[in-house]
């Protein structure tokens, strides 16, 4: 059970927060394109979701997984979008990424008015609650049960 | 959405009187530093933006409210939901257009006028433009452009406090340029 790594894209598309806590592996371009190449990614999933979907949606795109890492996706009316990566042990990171957004996002980047979120979060505090908020994931140690 | 089952949703009360006595004293204020109504209004709407951007985001984390799929359930979420969450008041929505894209919000009263009265030469002066701004700042947040102003006013005489709310058009989303 891990955490490997969390983004958070705003509506426009520019990566506000980026953190990594287990990350084996690189992906060997520039962190900027890396941010680039994952919100694209995002932007094309949500619009094949709702394209190939037979019904009508509520959330859409919740979350894919691969032989290694599952990818969690949260988004906001507000167009917010939060994106975990885990291992395939975290079947539902929903209400974590929805504690994120609703105690950490908005309590300490929205209601402070002298953070301003884009272009990127300067706010120490939001920076540090959220690194002990996914460290003490049940689901973060490698280790744990 | 079992989401919020496990978050208790209450929001902070507090006493409504000191909220419409600062609200006051910043009209007051502004009045004192612009001496031309038109300009405390635009003002008061500027700041009501900058509000309402950060206030959506509170709004959408402390209700379970989705996306709208109809500007007729916008119109009920900011009703039902949103005016009694921030102000305790629950304005009646009416006088739909025939299109569905125009509707009033009819206010019995305004919390932020309670104990308002405007001098005669303020006629001009439209008391709780900082609404109008708010409604559209956080609108704008959930890719709605919307006209919002008021239409009747209590404290200008009408016997009715009237904000009508125009849907212009939806914000489409687009891929940041440079991306491949």
């Amino acid at each position: 059970m891990t955490v490997h790594n969390i983004y958070i894209f705003d509506r426009n598309g520019s990566c506000l927060y980026y953190n990594e806590w287990n990350r084996k592996k690189q992906a060997g371009i520039s962190k900027e394109e890396e941010f680039k190449l994952m919100y694209g990614m995002l932007f094309s999933i949500r619009s094949f979701v709702s394209k190939m979907s037979p019904l009508d949606m509520k959330d859409g795109f919740l979350s894919f997984q691969t032989s290694k890492y599952r990818l969690h996706y949260l988004e906001t009316p507000s167009g917010l979008k939060l994106v975990l990566n885990t291992d395939l042990s975290v079947n539902s990171a929903r209400e974590t990424l929805q504690h994120i957004y609703s105690n950490l996002y908005v309590e300490l980047v929205v209601k402070n008015p002298a953070c301003s979120p884009a272009p990127s979060l300067d706010s120490e505090l939001f920076c540090s609650r959220l690194d002990a908020f996914v460290r003490s994931l049940p689901f973060f140690s490698p280790r744990a049960a | 959405m079992s989401r919020q089952s496990n978050r208790t949703t209450d929001s902070k009360k507090m006493n409504s009187e000191l909220f419409t006595l600062t609200y006051g004293a910043l009209v007051s204020q502004l009045c004192k530093d612009y001496e031309n109504d038109e300009e405390v209004n635009k003002q008061l709407d500027k700041m009501g933006y900058n509000i309402g951007v950060r206030l959506i985001e509170d709004f959408l984390a402390r209700s379970s409210v989705g996306r709208c799929q109809d500007f007729r359930e916008t119109a009920d979420v900011i009703a039902k939901v949103a005016f009694k969450m921030y102000l305790g008041v629950t304005p009646s929505v009416t006088n739909w257009s025939p299109a569905g894209d125009e509707f009033s919000l009819i206010l019995e009263n305004n919390p932020l006028a309670d104990f308002v009265e405007l001098p005669d030469n303020h006629n001009t002066l439209v008391y709780s433009n900082l609404l109008c701004g708010a409604l559209r700042g956080a609108l704008e947040m959930v890719q709605m452009a919307v006209d919002v102003k008021f239409a009747q006013d209590t404290l200008r005489g009408d016997s009715v406090t009237e904000i009508r709310m125009k849907f212009i058009k939806r914000i489409e989303e687009n891929l940041p340029a440079g991306d491949e």
